[in-house]
């Protein structure tokens, strides 16, 4: 969709290049991140993708065809371009911001009046209440979705995005990112993505390109540069807690046991409580007819009882679904101080458990600072 | 009271004074905005012309506008122009050229680079930047200069009248020769409620033109 053949950058009255020789492919409907220090280059190298500035030597190809090709101004209408919030016009409403490129293209107005409020419902605001708010009636959270809301106003297939989250608090950052990802996920555009957060970068990115001055450092998914990292730079720059970053990169999906035991709810009690004697379990999961979790038993409350395991099922406080990170799982194990999660769909259905060990464990798998496994350590104090 | 008298004896005077003054005032300020504020534009362009216009209409401006009067006399009159309504509103456009271009440059000059980027970079051109981002954000700024020239044109404005251009100040010129306080008087505060009523009209203007996303 993208690709970079040998650009190079030199500014006028330097001889050390901003943009160096740099080889890139974006592929279609993916994130493709620039990550690096202040001044590696990323965003002159995402300025010169719509010829805000001019490319010293080297080409760059979108469907194939060279940008020197097209006329500068056709192209940048038809490439999204978001910045940080700063961005949006002032002196015009929420509206006319939107509005802005359908504009310039043209649009009919009922063409533009619908789009705005499609837009405005897809970043989740209420087309009614904002539509003619000004930037500054906006909280900072709000002025960002526009601009992304903007970036997207003609439905460009290319999107270029700086810092687009830059100058938001990290609570509504994180909220944003999560919106935009969906969004992503219908609409998926081809996007360049500058951050300097390494977080960031691994969470929105397909692929994360990383910068040091301006050389292309390492390409590859979130996932090759955490696992992977080609030198001694790259292992910098993503940190010593890489294998906590994994945490984000990885679903419940991927490190839960699936099809835990469990029993129905119209399973007799005495059958099973000697079940659960025989396997040495003292808790179990309990689902009813149509294999949706209705909660769990403890040995205790079955003891001398008689009837319908159902009666003895006490609800389940908290649950996680498997396409959520591991580290929103981890985080609320550790807040309700639970060694054991179990993990169900949208309709309530039984999908597996997680718990401390099998996480550890996905976690250190693939990564190990002393290049293998520990091996298992158990409680007990010392071992003579 | 006799002021008061003076005026209710020769308000048609008076009035007819007035509209002389308001006259050659408003034809000079609007003059001075269709050159002054294109200027400004063009100099934001260009640094060392900007350079150039703003140290010559500082020049002009500290001339003394009775001098200045006086220089128009020798130079109109190759036109046969040298008294008159017409020297006197060339003086006025370019007194009023100052503030206006100033104005425009830096207000032009001081909109957020990243919101000019914005625009270039959703594929505005140069033009539709100048006329759909910048002169609207710049819009308060360069009308502030337009009524600091107003204000100022109607108090030079007075002086006119040395050099046969009537208004207002004809009453204080000839109120001073025949030491008839009245006069004065009456020409004074004529020339002062007129420029403080104009300088409320542009106020009312400037807050119905300016966009409500730029007030603070």
């Amino acid at each position: 969709m993208i690709r970079l053949e040998k650009v190079t950058k030199i500014y006028p009255g330097t001889n050390v290049p901003a943009v160096n020789d740099v080889d890139l492919e974006v592929q279609k409907g993916e994130i493709c991140v620039l990550i690096g220090s202040s001044g590696c280059g990323k965003t002159t190298l995402m300025r010169m993708i719509n010829r805000l500035i001019p490319i010293t030597s080297g080409t760059i190809y979108i469907d194939d065809q060279n940008i020197l090709d097209i006329d500068p101004i056709e192209l940048r209408r038809h490439i999204g371009y978001a910045i940080q919030q700063i961005g949006l016009f002032p002196h015009m409403t929420v509206y006319d911001n939107i509005a802005t490129v359908p504009r310039l293209l043209k649009w009919e107005k009922k063409r533009i009046d619908e789009r705005v409020d499609e837009l405005l419902n897809l970043v989740q605001l209420e087309p009614a209440q904002f539509r003619h708010r000004y930037p500054r009636e906006l909280s900072g959270g709000q002025a960002q979705r526009i601009g992304v809301a903007r970036a997207m106003a003609t439905d460009p297939p290319v999107m270029l995005m700086d810092e687009p989250f830059g100058a938001i608090d990290p609570i509504n950052r994180e909220v944003l990112q999560d919106e935009f990802l969906k969004i992503q996920s219908q609409i998926k555009k081809t996007i360049v993505f500058i951050t300097h957060d390494i977080h960031e970068a691994i969470k929105m990115g397909d692929r994360i390109t990383l910068l040091d001055a301006g050389r292309l450092v390492q390409f590859g998914t979130p996932e090759e540069l955490l696992t992977n990292p080609k030198n001694q730079f790259v292992k910098d720059f993503v940190g010593a807690d890489r294998a906590l970053k994994r945490l984000d990169l990885l679903k419940v999906r991927d490190a839960m046991l699936e099809n835990p035991v469990h029993c129905h709810e119209s399973d007799d009690v005495a059958s099973v409580a000697q079940a659960m004697r025989e396997k040495g379990l003292n808790f179990l999961l309990v689902n009813d007819p149509r294999d949706r979790l209705k909660g769990y038993v403890t040995l205790r409350d079955l003891y001398d009882q008689s009837g319908k395991v159902g009666d003895f099922t006490k609800p389940m406080t908290l649950t996680v679904r498997p396409e959520q990170n591991l580290k929103d799982a981890l985080s609320k194990m550790l807040t309700f101080d639970i060694g054991i999660v179990v993990a169900v769909d949208n309709d309530g259905k039984l999908m597996g458990v997680l718990n401390t060990m099998t996480l550890a464990q996905v976690v250190g798998q693939t990564y190990d600072e002393h290049g293998g496994r520990w091996g298992k350590i158990t409680a007990g104090g010392k071992i003579l | 009271m006799t002021t008061w008298q003076f005026f209710l004896d020769n308000w048609h005077h008076t009035l007819d004074l007035a509209g002389q003054h308001a006259w050659v005032v408003s034809m000079a300020v609007l003059i001075a905005i269709f050159t002054g504020v294109p200027i400004g534009i063009w100099i934001t362009f260009n640094r060392k012309a900007a350079e150039m216009v703003l140290y010559i209409a500082g020049i002009i401006m500290t001339i003394p506008s009775i001098a200045l009067f006086g220089i128009m006399i020798p130079l109109l009159s190759v036109f046969g122009y040298g008294i008159g309504t017409v020297p006197a509103i060339v003086a006025l456009v370019l007194y009023s050229q100052l503030p206006i271009i100033r104005n425009t440059y830096a207000a032009i000059r001081n909109v957020d680079p990243n919101i000019i980027d914005a625009g270039v970079g959703m594929g505005m051109t140069r033009m539709q930047v100048l006329g759909r981002v910048q002169l609207p954000m710049a819009l308060s700024v360069i009308f502030a200069g337009v009524r600091v020239a107003v204000v100022m044109s109607i108090g030079i404005g007075a002086i006119a009248a040395y050099i046969g251009a009537g208004g207002l100040g004809h009453f204080i010129f000839m109120g001073i020769n025949q030491s008839y306080d009245a006069m004065i008087n009456c020409g004074s505060i004529a020339v002062a409620l007129m420029a403080v009523a104009t300088d409320y009209v542009f106020g009312f203007i400037e807050n119905r033109l300016v966009s409500k996303g730029l007030r603070s």
